[in-house]
């Protein structure tokens, strides 16, 4: 009895921690994907650009506080050229997402001027934590939790104002935004910038939490992000938009409890992008099954 | 006050499809101008009002607004003093966004990027005051997401956001074309009064002749790229459907054909 326990205790802080750590970067993919409507690819590569500014910076002795800012403001940028690229370069979103993406994989490993970085035994952001006196055991939690909170409530208020207000209308009737004198092109480029720069951060702070940087740590990145998306959309619903970013962070959640039942359940690592795939096919196609169904019952 | 000088306009440039709507086109609308423009298939009533608010820009020629050159201006920036209402009901308003959201949207016309909040309690009174000009009871559901409403009453809305900042040009292409004969009459009544109470300059382009006689101030007919036809005031007041067609026959030497004109 107190074995099953201590597993469940396990899998739900092993989720939690990562759910929150991805958390940030699952708001960044709600950002483009419900917000702009933009299918933005740029998040594969911008999640280890993050990862890898943080950890070359980390290891040679930087702030690690000030190590993900910069990470963010990479991601920013990174998100900045999709934006360019798309707006006024007219390739379409997923093209303009996907050359970004692969630019930054040379661009990630020059950065870290090898395929990966360990930070074993360095001070990161939750070694800092833990010498203010939070007990090993919940450090990781407690610090994801805080930053969380901060950029869940910051991107709240973003939304709410009038630049939140502006960019929603681009991602939601572009023809109305213009016509209304939004410069829609901006606000396509503004919203990528902050996604990606969200998605960095994410990388960074998920760099420092794991104790490495790889190069190819952002594979997949942008199907959890759906999936969280997705899953936290179908569980709470989008009331409104302190609700939406909430689901958000409960679908990242759900997702990563998820991936540790599978791998408790026995499955190996790399079935984990498969199972995923599949997860966000389900989550997608729902409503069209249930459609379906309600056709057939009904003749 | 809108000045159109030698507008020329070639869709598909130098290719077999290439179509020229405009090759030298000049036109005047003059300060409180409620102007209905009909016109034959083809003939480019849609392309002027694009052209006007800046969609596409001109390959040749000049538009000045209240003297100010705005050839070059970007659609966004016209928007500062151009509204405009579409055909389509779903095209002018935010559908996932609620009732005063999109009113935020059109109230911070010339202010969309600051971190101020969209909406204030100042701000949502004042929604809800011009909400109630519409007589649709709009003004109680501030939080309804724009989606659940009607054809009719999302084009009511765009037509008082279009207008909330009291545009000096106001375009209107074929807005009342994709609603039943009820809300037809609905939308009619509201744009006259709005137009009438902020004199504000206005284009509408219709296919209803009825309609292109009974409101504004003058009518121009185009066909094939030119303005064939222009009636003013007096003229205009004691025009009849028959007249206009037969008006049309001997500017334009053909038969007025167009496939969605409504005679009454």
């Amino acid at each position: 009895m107190t074995a099953i326990f201590s597993v469940l205790i396990g899998l739900l802080s092993i989720s939690l921690e990562q759910g929150l750590s991805y958390g940030i970067m699952a708001l960044g993919v709600y950002i483009t994907f419900k917000v702009l409507d933009f299918p933005d690819l740029t998040v594969e590569g911008s999640f280890p650009l993050g990862a890898s500014v943080t950890a070359v910076l980390v290891a040679g002795g930087f702030n690690p506080f000030l190590a993900l800012f910069v990470s963010m403001l990479a991601g920013m940028a990174a998100g900045g050229i999709t934006g360019i690229l798309n707006t006024k370069g007219h390739i379409t979103g997923l093209l303009a997402g996907i050359l970004t993406m692969t630019a930054l994989y040379s661009i990630n490993l020059r950065i870290m001027g090898r395929s990966n970085i360990s930070l074993l035994n360095i001070d990161t952001v939750l070694t800092s934590v833990e010498n203010l006196g939070v007990p090993h055991g919940v450090v990781a939690i407690t610090t994801f939790a805080i930053a969380v909170v901060i950029i869940k409530l910051l991107l709240d208020a973003l939304l709410k104002t009038r630049l939140g207000f502006s960019l929603r209308a681009t991602g939601n009737n572009a023809n109305m935004a213009r016509a209304l004198g939004v410069n829609t092109d901006a606000m396509k480029v503004f919203g990528l910038a902050l996604s990606n720069g969200l998605v960095a951060l994410s990388g960074g702070l998920v760099a420092q939490y794991q104790g490495f940087a790889d190069v190819g740590m952002g594979i997949g990145t942008i199907v959890a992000g759906l999936a969280s998306v997705i899953i936290g959309e179908m569980i709470m619903g989008e009331r409104n938009i302190g609700y939406a970013t909430m689901s958000a962070l409960v679908g990242s959640f759900i997702y990563r409890l998820s991936i540790a039942i599978a791998l408790r359940l026995g499955f190996a690592a790399t079935d984990l992008k498969l199972l995923t795939t599949i997860l966000v096919i389900i989550a997608l196609t729902t409503p069209q099954i249930r459609k379906i169904i309600k056709v057939s019952s009904t003749s | 006050m809108l000045e159109l000088k030698n507008v020329s306009k070639a869709f598909n440039k130098g290719t077999v499809n290439e179509n020229v709507v405009f090759s030298d086109l000049n036109f005047t609308l003059n300060e409180g101008d409620f102007v209905s423009v009909i016109g034959s298939n083809g003939a480019g009533k849609s392309t002027l009002l694009n052209l006007i608010a800046g969609v596409f820009s001109v390959d040749g020629g000049q538009l000045l607004l209240d003297g100010n050159d705005i050839t070059k201006l970007p659609e966004h920036k016209r928007a500062r003093f151009i509204g405009r209402v579409f055909q389509d009901p779903m095209m002018g308003t935010a559908p996932s966004m609620t009732i005063e959201e999109n009113m935020a949207v059109a109230y911070a016309r010339s202010d969309h990027y600051s971190l101020r909040w969209g909406i204030n309690p100042q701000t949502r009174d004042m929604f809800r005051e011009r909400l109630s000009y519409l007589g649709l009871a709009l003004e109680d559901r501030l939080s309804t997401k724009v989606e659940l409403l009607s054809g009719g009453q999302r084009q009511a809305m765009t037509l008082l956001i279009a207008t909330m900042s009291n545009p000096r040009l106001l375009l209107l292409d074929e807005h009342t074309a994709a609603l039943d004969p009820a809300t037809v009459r609905l939308i009619n009544d509201l744009t006259e009064r709005i137009i009438n109470e902020q004199h504000i300059t206005t284009l509408m382009v219709t296919h209803n002749l009825e309609h292109a006689i009974k409101m504004g101030n003058r009518l121009i007919m185009m066909d094939r790229g030119s303005i064939v036809l222009d009636i003013k005031d007096d003229e205009k007041r004691s025009l009849t459907i028959e007249q206009l067609l037969d008006m049309f026959e001997q500017a334009a030497h053909e038969k007025f054909s167009d496939d969605r004109v409504i005679l009454q």
